[in-house]
């Protein structure tokens, strides 16, 4: 399957914008095997971004793809797919674009239920600008702006989705490739608003602020700071340890979708209509 | 104190030097190394009694400010951009309460199409906003104006933009003269609210006013902006007798008083200007250049002074106004009640091309021929545009202008961040 990700990309605009260490690039490489082996159709797919370094995948997709404003990939997104039911659509955000600048879309959108797929490329700091704080910094973890460590709580995104309504939760990494591959997957598959939380890697500025400078230790942060639970279905109500983030499903529940519920209104009001 | 530092960087010290006492922070680029410098003198102690916020948004970090503000904090933040656009409902609600917010913008375009690079498309946007908005020609004045912005803000009980170049000076080494914290505490006394949330002395700010009383407050906003044309050229010569040298002020003349052709900018486009100004004075030209530092409030009775006996003037703007031309040209006619001087508008530099020289020389020779348009673009690529408007013509769905373009110049995007 190793070469079934490459047709989707478009070559002329590689190389792609990534430090050397960056997950970013592996969970496109996961987003695309999973489109692959769905065999979803190509020309039906709309892949919506914001801004950030995760804001630049678009720019290397072929798909129809929207490169948006910060922290509006989401609205965007729900735009399209309220025009074009058919296509599937992908939200691609940075975490301080999904839950900083755009949380209240982020929130919304979970309630809302619209059968979109979202992605947060999580690595705990806005990498674009030059290392700033974000709402995911760990609490005691330094950035640009927060050069004694973090005092601000931050976001749990799997919980904050879990809590808005939100039927596909997941999270997973970038370096477990097989899982990230997999958990794309079922949030395509699910139908109704999927939510992936990808924990991923900037050494660039996490780890040079950070101690974990170098990539290879970068993934070996990923790998102690997270704690692979696949398919736990208990983590709504467990608290997580402080230092340790549970990756796994969350919740895979289906309810009726916006679209269907959109189209049972409307057969009900043309219903009524014709009986009057 | 002297040093060699990046603009950014000097624009830190200047701020930390004024004692801000909430610091709202929130990253985007140009602007960024500002607040990161001064999270930086918050972390060392250098800026002490202060409170530095990393917000979720630029709509939160001007709404925070404005809170910090109302509490009777010295407030400060930084933007660009988009940032200023999403942050917009919270500047207008600034100007019109009359808090002495100062905020410095990093100017930068505005997308689509996402560009990073410098114009001044963000701050004209918030041009009628209620705020003082000061434009600084060099890293320098940038350091001053902000010293002077605070002096400025609090005076009025105004809001002030202090408008620097994202990049050319933002991110440029150049020479700068730090002051002393003694100097500083000299010129700017500590912070005197006119209004504050003080449970001592209740009050309502931002109480709802109905059509009785809505013209007379917003017409407060403006009858401040005058009262600031009075006090900029006072703040300016105190500076100058405080820290010994020329900034601020509403306008700068250079080589103006006998000039025939006057060109007129913002900011550090002015620099080049200059340059021009002198080349061509060698070739016997008479030319001249006038700097706009005050944009807002606009020095229509210093303009006229200055331009009312040039036969021509041609602006040099870095912002359009899509659908008529120019910000600054359209604006500077209110100075200038004699019709017959031509106005010439020269839009530049948009989403960060270089204005040249060799460019400006042109387009000055051309305006002195008689030959240039009123409205004109400065090296625009013309067979592009046409080439688009053809492909537009014939067909229906020709895709994304912005990507079509680049197609057709065979040029990659850009990836710098």
């Amino acid at each position: 399957m190793s070469d079934n990700y490459r047709r989707f990309l478009r070559t002329a605009q590689l190389p792609h914008v990534w430090c050397p260490g960056c997950g970013d690039g592996m969970i496109v490489k996961a987003l695309l095997e999973a489109i692959g082996e769905l065999n979803l159709d190509q020309n039906k797919i709309a892949v919506v971004s914001g801004i950030g370094c995760s804001g630049r995948t678009p720019f290397i997709l072929d798909f129809n793809t929207m490169h948006t404003t910060h922290g509006r990939a989401l609205a965007f997104a729900t735009g399209i797919k309220l025009a074009n039911p058919e296509l599937r659509v992908f939200a691609i955000m940075g975490d301080g674009d999904a839950s900083a600048i755009g949380g209240n879309h982020f929130i919304h959108a979970c309630r809302r239920n619209l059968d979109i797929t979202a992605l947060v490329f999580n690595n705990g700091i806005y990498g674009l600008t030059g290392g700033q704080l974000a709402p995911t910094t760990p609490v005691g973890k330094r950035s640009t702006t927060s050069t004694m460590g973090s005092i601000e709580q931050p976001f749990d995104l799997v919980r904050l989705a879990l809590g808005a309504g939100a039927g596909f939760v997941a999270r997973t990494t970038s370096f477990d490739h097989k899982r990230l591959t997999s958990s794309i997957k079922r949030a395509i598959l699910h139908k109704g608003f999927s939510f992936v939380d990808i924990l991923t890697s900037c050494p660039t500025y996490f780890g040079r602020m950070n101690d974990v400078a170098e990539p290879y230790d970068m993934v070996h942060y990923l790998r102690d700071t997270s704690s692979p639970l696949h398919d736990c279905t208990c983590g709504e109500t467990d608290q997580p340890k402080a230092e340790v983030m549970p990756t796994g499903i969350f919740r895979e529940e289906e309810r009726a979708d916006y679209e269907a519920l959109y189209k049972q209104k409307i057969a009900a009001a043309c219903g009524k209509r014709s009986v009057s | 104190m002297l040093k060699q530092c990046e603009g950014s960087q000097a624009v830190a010290e200047a701020i930390g030097l004024c004692r801000p006492q909430v610091i709202c922070a929130y990253p985007i680029t140009p602007q960024t190394h500002i607040v990161e410098g001064l999270g930086s003198l918050v972390k060392s102690g250098t800026l002490a009694n202060c409170e530095y916020i990393n917000v979720e948004s630029e709509f939160a970090a001007m709404s925070v400010a404005i809170g910090a503000s109302a509490a009777g904090a010295r407030a400060y933040t930084a933007t660009a951009s988009q940032g200023i656009l999403y942050m917009a409902e919270a500047v207008y609600n600034a100007g019109g309460l009359g808090l002495p917010i100062v905020m410095t913008v990093g100017n930068r375009s505005i997308g689509a199409p996402i560009n990073i690079w410098n114009d001044h498309t963000d701050s004209m946007a918030l041009r009628d906003a209620g705020w003082i908005q000061l434009f600084a020609e060099d890293n320098q004045e940038a350091v001053d104006l902000h010293i002077q912005a605070f002096k400025l803000a609090e005076a009025l009980s105004v809001p002030v933009m202090v408008c620097m170049d994202g990049f050319i000076l933002t991110h440029a080494y150049e020479r700068v003269d730090i002051p002393t914290q003694e100097q500083v505490d000299q010129f700017l006394p500590p912070y005197e609210p006119r209004q504050v949330v003080d449970p001592d002395d209740p009050v309502t700010i931002g109480a709802m006013v109905g059509p009785e009383a809505f013209m007379e407050v917003r017409y407060l906003a403006h009858a401040k902006q005058l009262q600031a044309l009075e006090l900029i050229p006072e703040l300016a010569a105190e500076f100058k007798q405080k820290f010994g040298r020329d900034s601020g002020g509403l306008i700068r003349t250079y080589r103006a008083d006998d000039a025939e052709t006057i060109v007129v900018g913002l900011g550090s486009v002015n620099g080049t200007i200059k340059d021009v100004v002198d080349d061509m004075r060698n070739d016997g030209v008479k030319i001249g250049g006038v700097s706009i530092c005050s944009f807002r409030p606009f020095p229509t009775a210093e303009l006229n002074k200055a331009l009312g006996k040039a036969k021509r003037i041609i602006t040099i703007e870095k912002s359009l106004s899509v659908g008529i031309g120019g910000n600054v040209s359209h604006n500077l006619r209110m100075a200038l009640p004699d019709r017959n001087t031509t106005v010439y508008t020269v839009i530049a530099g948009l989403g960060g091309r270089p204005i040249t020289r060799a460019s400006l020389k042109k387009v000055f020779k051309s305006a002195l021929d008689g030959a240039l348009e009123p409205v004109s673009f400065l090296d625009l690529n013309l067979p592009v545009v046409e080439r688009q408007l053809e492909r537009e013509r014939l067909a229906r769905r020709t895709g994304p202008a912005a990507e079509a373009i680049l197609r057709d110049m065979n040029a990659a995007p850009a990836t710098a961040r």
